[in-house]
Order: structure tokens, then sequence, then C-alpha cells
């Protein structure tokens, strides 16, 4: 079975069809990029699988089950988590908060215990900040718990926001351009990381990204995307090659 | 059949109050994306304008013609409200123009509540519930059962004609386009060389003189107090609201509503309830349709 | 144990020790009579200034109605001493009557969490007005509990020490609450509500969890208050008392416990001082009452983060023990990858 089925997605802005008869099937571990000029729908298919919009028609299932109507928090809690085009950290919170509170789901005492401070909720909070300084410490930002994350330089923001999405234990992680603004050693390094973790943590990748080394470097798949509508599929040798593609975007793409 | 109408006539009158204070709520939304909590007690305010010009003009000229009296002080209290209007804006409202939201709303509550007890504390004003000389003579006639006052024809006719008048600036002048533009795209306007800020400061001074007329009219029929600026501004608040608050038409149509609850709840409840009655309608339109009822749909948010 | 017995006890043990001081100083007169009645409006307001703060600081919504919740919670506390508590056991039984208001306010509170799932910011600042107003309007029309004349007949059952308890409850709730999971949610909330949402946090649970306790803390401190003043009218909790909070908890900071004690504290003395100037200086009385807006007019041009800030006393926020000592593994580095 399918991680996540997606079929025949549709869905429209008032009179604007931004996604258009989506189409994409997901097996467990898969890295996956979905390219395409700016507009061409592929936040919306992100926030769409995360609750964000109910889409129009169409269907998406994740370890089989429909996530539509479903609350967004639930959809999280369901094992899908993602991060953003611009960076949404909690930025008055310190880095070790950020990633405590994607572990919101798994919190594993009540609010009475926490206010009473009975011994399951010191505990809970004890394994859970220790959890959270370990997931940091993989992204090197241990050392850097309490900093105020928005005082964080830019590419570690950026790491911070996924750890954070790590945090909530997933099983599919949505990457929302995590390239954007990063120098060419950065992007290496990015590299390395989102195939490191998808083996630390037996995840599935769904990426969304414009730095063509990211995509070429790592995609096994790709999904290109137009206007809404996907215009060609295949892996990376295939699409560079594919003139639609050409046409429509790659004249544009920015390579280190 | 003739209490009816009866009624229906004092809803009229005392729903061209609100209407006319709505007014001055939905033009500062409108440009600034702001609920003025003041404006009630910039409306109280212009009431003692009202009361204080005519008490000293009465006492000083002797015999001038009524219609004289009225506009004298019509025009003395529009101009003193207009300028506490944009006092208030220039220092309390503008140095916040970029804050968060709630920093403007908090700041309006105290505004509102500075001007309430500085009338209370202020010796001249002070707690004390005061009657406006009379402006113009109050007779009242008998039209087929169903009692009319000269005040009351005043107040109705009188403010029709300054909603109309309105309706005209903002459709018709320079001033009111740029209102208008303003309130749909803040940030390219100033682009096209529009002066924003005196255009800003001139939407408050409209809407303030507009609550002014509002005031000598209501001062005309009723007693007037620091406090009262709490009661009727929110009554015109939620008028202006169920009308579709950033809507013209809409807060002159929430401020007739608005005088038919006040004038009927009382037929079928006690009038206690009303109160209640208004507050709750308030309550329910922000929850189902928070646009009011020729409000422009909200927008789509992320 | 890693913290020394002497540390992890000083506080606790400081409060304890103040404890029997607020019983005697008041009962020797070496505390006047107008001394205790200020300290005790200190507590009071400092309750009102931690519920309202949750709200308002913590969770970034926008209530200005939170006197309602104090008139619930004074009202349902005063009706339990007087109609159904024999008067013996009134003292004894203070605590339930504060508890019942208390929680009455809180499911009130459940009457303005409900809109907030769809509505923010002005518009919720409306809601709650519009809360607060119909509360007070429901108060008047009930003539069985006295109506706009007001409600009388309690005992002064509220003594400077049990207003040191319950402040004391408060802050040790408010502030587990504020560093728990539900805490960081309730920030998050502010921060970034879409966000928040999107990392698994369900806000709606939250935001009842927050409305409620806040709540209930302004019940129990109406209910204090009903039983100090002796006489509780609709007129005491309108927006004029909404604003006082507002007030407080802007001027002591949002989104800091010690902010919210401090911001009360300093209100609440300045106010009281200022009678006492005033009178020197032969000015009346009601010009007092000119001072908090203008107060709270300066502070959001001036200085919109308070006292304090977003910062928090160093005795109020939970220490992290050392050891958790994170791995040196960094997935990013080249060669780190795998096991």
């Amino acid at each position: 079975m399918s991680l996540l089925s997606i079929h025949d997605l549709t869905h429209w802005f008032g009179g604007l069809r931004a996604v258009s008869e989506f189409n994409l099937e997901l097996q467990p571990g898969e890295l996956v990029a979905l390219i395409g000029p700016n507009g061409a729908g592929k936040t919306t298919v992100f926030n769409l699988i995360t609750g964000v919009y109910r889409p129009t028609s169409g269907a998406i299932i994740f370890q089989g089950v429909s996530l539509l109507g479903m609350p967004t928090h639930a959809i999280i809690d369901s094992g899908v988590a993602r991060t953003f085009q611009s960076i949404r950290l909690f930025r008055e919170l310190s880095v070790l908060d950020n990633v405590r509170i994607g572990q919101y789901a798994e919190t594993g005492y009540s609010v009475i215990e926490a206010m009473l401070q009975l011994p399951r909720s010191r505990a809970r909070e004890a394994a859970m900040t220790r959890r959270a300084l370990e997931l940091l410490a993989i992204f090197g930002l241990a050392d850097l718990a309490d900093t105020i994350s928005k005082n964080l330089p830019y590419g570690q923001q950026r790491r911070l926001e996924i750890a954070r999405a790590l945090a909530t234990g997933p099983r599919l992680l949505l990457l929302d351009e995590p390239a954007a603004g990063m120098n060419p050693a950065e992007i290496g390094q990015l590299m390395q990381l989102i195939l490191g973790l998808r083996r630390e943590f037996q995840l599935t990748i769904l990426l969304i990204e414009h730095q063509m080394r990211v995509v070429m470097g790592i995609a096994e798949r790709i999904q290109v995307l137009d206007f809404g509508q996907t215009i060609a599929e295949g892996t990376p040798s295939e699409i560079q090659n594919d003139p639609r593609v050409i046409e429509a975007y790659l004249g544009e793409e920015a390579v280190a | 059949m003739q209490f009816y109408v009866q009624q229906a006539l004092n809803a009229l009158q005392v729903g061209s109050v609100y209407a006319l204070i709505a007014l001055g709520y939905t033009m500062v939304y409108g440009i600034l994306t702001m609920i003025n909590f003041a404006h009630g007690d910039i409306f109280m305010v212009s009431t003692y304008f009202a009361f204080f010009f005519s008490t000293a003009l009465l006492a000083t000229a002797e015999g001038l013609h009524p219609v004289i009296v009225f506009v004298a002080t019509l025009l003395t209290a529009m101009l003193g409200t207009a300028l506490l209007a944009v006092v208030i804006e220039r220092l309390a409202y503008k140095p916040l123009r970029n804050a968060p939201r709630i920093s403007a709303v908090i700041t309006a509550l105290g505004v509102g509540l500075f001007l309430e007890n500085f009338m209370v504390a202020f010796k001249p004003v002070g707690p004390a519930p005061r009657f406006l000389p009379a402006l113009i003579p109050a007779v009242n006639f008998n039209v087929a059962g169903v009692f009319v006052s000269t005040i009351q024809i005043v107040i109705i006719v009188v403010s029709a004609l300054v909603m109309v008048l309105l309706d005209a600036i903002v459709r018709r002048t320079m001033v009111g386009m740029a209102m208008r533009a303003i309130s749909w795209d803040k940030f390219t306007v100033p682009l096209m060389g529009v002066p924003v800020d005196r255009i800003i400061s001139a939407t408050f001074a409209l809407g303030a003189s507009i609550a002014a007329v509002g005031g000598t009219l209501y001062g005309m029929a009723y007693t007037i107090d620091p406090y009262m600026g709490i009661r009727i501004g929110w009554w015109a608040f939620i008028s202006a609201v169920v009308g579709g608050i950033g809507n013209i038409r809409g807060a002159m149509l929430g401020g007739f509503i608005l005088g038919f609850v006040e004038i009927f709840t009382p037929v079928f409840l006690p009038s206690t309830y009303r109160d209640f009655v208004a507050f709750s309608l308030l309550l329910v339109l922000l929850i189902f349709r928070p646009t009011g009822i020729l409000g422009r749909p909200a927008a789509q948010k992320a | 144990m890693r913290t020394s017995f002497w540390r992890r006890w000083r506080l606790p043990l400081l409060l304890l020790g103040a404890f029997p001081l607020t019983v005697l100083l008041p009962r020797m007169g070496v505390i006047n009579p107008y001394i205790d009645l200020v300290l005790k409006y200190v507590g009071i307001n400092i309750i009102l200034t931690i519920s309202l703060n949750l709200v308002n600081g913590y969770m970034g919504e926008f209530s200005v109605g939170h006197a309602g919740f104090m008139a619930i919670g004074a009202y349902v506390a005063s009706l339990l001493t007087v109609w159904v508590i024999p008067n013996a056991a009134g003292a004894w039984l203070f605590p339930v009557s504060l508890l019942a208001g208390g929680a009455v306010a809180g499911v009130a509170g459940l009457g303005i969490a409900f809109p907030s799932f769809r509505t923010r910011g002005d518009y919720l600042a409306i809601v709650t007005l519009a809360f607060n107003m119909i509360i007070k309007s429901v108060l008047e029309n009930l003539d069985v509990i006295g109506g706009p004349r007001g409600f009388m007949g309690m005992d002064k059952l509220t003594t400077l020490w049990w207003v040191y308890v319950w402040v004391i409850i408060a802050v040790f709730l408010a502030r587990n609450y504020v560093f728990s999971a539900f805490g960081r949610g309730v920030l998050s909330i502010r921060e970034d509500e879409t966000a928040s949402g999107l990392v698994g946090v369900n806000t709606r649970q939250v935001k009842v969890m927050t409305f409620v306790f806040s709540a209930f803390l302004a019940g129990i401190a109406g209910g204090l208050f009903a039983h100090e003043l002796q006489f509780i009218n609709p007129r005491s909790f309108t927006i004029l008392k909404s604003t006082d909070m507002l007030v407080m908890v802007y001027l002591g900071g949002i989104g800091s416990l010690g902010g919210s004690i401090l911001g009360a504290t300093v209100f609440t003395v300045v106010l009281e001082g200022l009678r006492t100037v005033l009178q020197g200086l032969g000015i009346s009385q009601e010009w007092r009452l000119v001072v908090a807006p203008l107060l709270l007019i300066l502070l959001m041009i001036y200085r919109p983060q308070g006292i304090m800030g977003l910062r928090e006393f160093r005795f109020l926020t939970p220490r992290r023990e050392p050891g958790e000592s994170p791995g040196t593994r960094d997935l990013s580095r080249p060669g780190e990858v795998g096991p």
C-alpha cells in the first residue's frame, strides 16, 4: 500500500484553479520532488495535504486513511509534518521550546497534573526535554537550546524548522523550499542532512525546491507542475531532457 | 395602529442619532481598519460643546431667531468636536499606526475613558445630567392621533440631510475618493501623491463633526451626562457592525435597526432587557456574519 | 538529588514563613486597617492580572471584558455564603464558595473560548466586551439577586492571610501551566496560530483550557472582592473594571507572571498613593480616575512591553537539570551520516 495516495486533487480559489487533477503515489522511503515555476500550485498542494484548505475535489489518503476534513493538528498527529517556504518559527521562543512544541501530541500528562506538578508530569517533561535535545544535537543546535530563535542566523533557523517538524514524529515529511536563501556550502550540507534524516528516521520525503542542484542531486522521482497541472513526471534525467519542462521552467533555474 | 406609527416615529428619531454616530465608527474603520472606541465619548463631548455654546449664546444675545441659534450651536459643536478628534488622532493614534492592533484598540479605550473621567472631574461639567437650553421652540402637532414634535422633525430631517451630504462627499469629491482609495489599499495610495496623513485627519474630523450633529440633536431631546458615551457609543457601534462596518450605507441602516430595537423591545419585554437584546444581536452577528448586513464578505485567510 | 535541598525548598519555606505574619500583623495592629485593605486589593489585583495576562499576554488573544468573569465569581460566591451556607460555617467553607464562584466563571469562560475559534483581534475584543455587557445586563435584570441595587449581606471573610494564600495558589497554578507543554502551546498560538496547528498543537483544546483557567482565576478574585466589600452590584463590573485590568497587565508586561505581580502592585499602590497626594493638594478625588486611562495611553505609545517585557523572574522559571546531555551526532556533517 502506498504511504500517500493523491487522486485527482483539484482546488479552486474563487475563479482561479490553483491545482488541477493532481495525482501522486508515494511509497514508503521515497524521496520525491515537486518542481515548477512560482505560482504553479506546489505549496497549495502542501496546504491541501495538511488540511489548511479543504480541496474542492479529489482524494488524499495517508496510510490508508483519508485526510479530507481532518483538523490540521490531527493530520500532523497521524504522521505528516512540514516546513514552510518562508520560515515560520515561533520567533520569541527559544530553540528548545520550538522543538518541544512539536512534541505537543505526545505530552502524556494532563493539565491538572501539570498544574499540581505531579510526578508523571515532571517525568514526562524531563523525557521530552531529553529527546528534544537529542534531536537538536543531530542538527548541531543543542548548544543553542536557550537562544531565542529569532536571533539565530538564517541557515540555522531553517534547520530548526526541520528539527521542529521532526519532533512531531512523522512518517512523511513535506519540505517546502528548504534550500531557499542558502549558499552553496550550506546547500551541500542540507542535501547530506536530508538523506541522513531519511535513513535515520525512516522517512518518506516530498520536497518542493527551486534549487536544481538539490532536486537533481537527491530526488529519486520528480513531478513538474505548471499552472496547477502536472506536465511531466519521471526520473531526474528524464525531466532534464523533457522539452515541455524546459520550456515551462528550467530556463530560469539557479544551478550552482 | 396609531401606537405603532408613534413608536416607529420615535424609533426613527433615535435611530437617526445612532446612524450619525455609527458613521463616524465606520469611516474610521474603513480607512484605518481600526475601531475607534473613543468615538462614543467624542460624541458625548460634542453634546457639551453644544450645551456650553448655546447657554452662553442665549445668555448674551437675547431674542435671536431660533434657526440662527440652532445653526450656530450646530456649527460650533461640529467645529469643536472635529478639532478634538484631530488632536486625539495626532497625539494618540498616529504614533501607533504601525504598532500591533492591540495597542491601538487599547489606546482608544484609554482615550474614551480619559474623556469620560475628565468630564466628571472637570468642575464646570461634573457628573450630574444637564438639559440643553431650548434651541428651537418645542411644539407638538397632532396628526391623525399621532403626536409629532418640532424637535422630532428637526432631528429626522437634519440627520437625513447630513447623511445625503456625506454620501455625496464620499462618492463625488476628491477627498471622498481618496478616503475610499486608502480603505482599499493603504500602501499604494501614498505613492500616487495622496497626502495620506491629511486624509486620515480629514476622515476623523468628518466623522466627529457628524457625531456632533448627532450630539446637538440628541441634546435637544434628552439629558446629557459624562457617562452617556458608553451607552450610546456602544449602541451606535453595534449599529455600525450590524450594517457592515466600513460601509457607510450600512451604518445608516444599522442605526435605524438599533433605533427600532431600542423602541420596540420594551413593547414585548421589560425595558431593562434592551441592553441584553442589543448585545446579543451583536454577539450573534459577530459569530455568524461578522461583516454585517451590507458588508463585503471577508477575504480568504490562509 | 542534583539541586541542593536548600535551593529547592528555599522559596516555599520563605512563603510559609511569611504566612504567620499575614495573620498576626493585622491582628496586632502593626498593620493598620487601611494598609491591610490596600494589601488585600494588591493581592486581588495580582490574581486578576495573572488571569488576564494568560489570555492577552501569553496567548496573544484579545479579551477586554474579563470583569464579566469577576462578576460571576463574585455573585456565585456571595449567593452561596449568604443563602446556602449557615453563618457559623461561613468562614470555614469560604474556600468552597470561592471555588464554586471560580468554577462557574470557568464554565462561562467557554462562552468566549468557542467564538475565539473563528474570530481574532478586534472582533474578538468586541465579542468579549459584548459578553461583559450581557453578563452585567443579566445581573441587572435578576431582581432575585438584587438587580441594579446589588447584593449584600456577606460577612467580611476576606482576610489578608486568605488573600495571601490564594495569590500563592494562583501564581503556583499559573506558573506550572505556563511552563508545561500546554503553556508552550499557548505561546505558540500567540506567535503563529496557523503554524501552531501545523506542528500538531490542538489549538482549540489549548484555547478552551486557557480561557477556562483564566476565567476561573478571575472568578476567585471576584469572590474575594465580594467578601471584602460585603456588597456587590453590576456596576462594579463594567468596562471600567476591565480597563483597570488591562492597565495592570500592560504595565507589568505581557507574558510574564512577575510582570503581573509588579503591574498589579504598582498600579494599586500608585492609585492609593494618589488619593493621599490629591488630598494634600486639595484636588478632588475624581481626578484619580483620569490617571489610569492616561497611564494606559502613555504605556501603549511609549512602552508597550511594560516593566518586564517578555522576561520572567528567575525564581519562577523552572531550571533544567544538567545531565540531559545531548549526543554529538551532527547528521549534516559529511561522514556523520548513518549509524
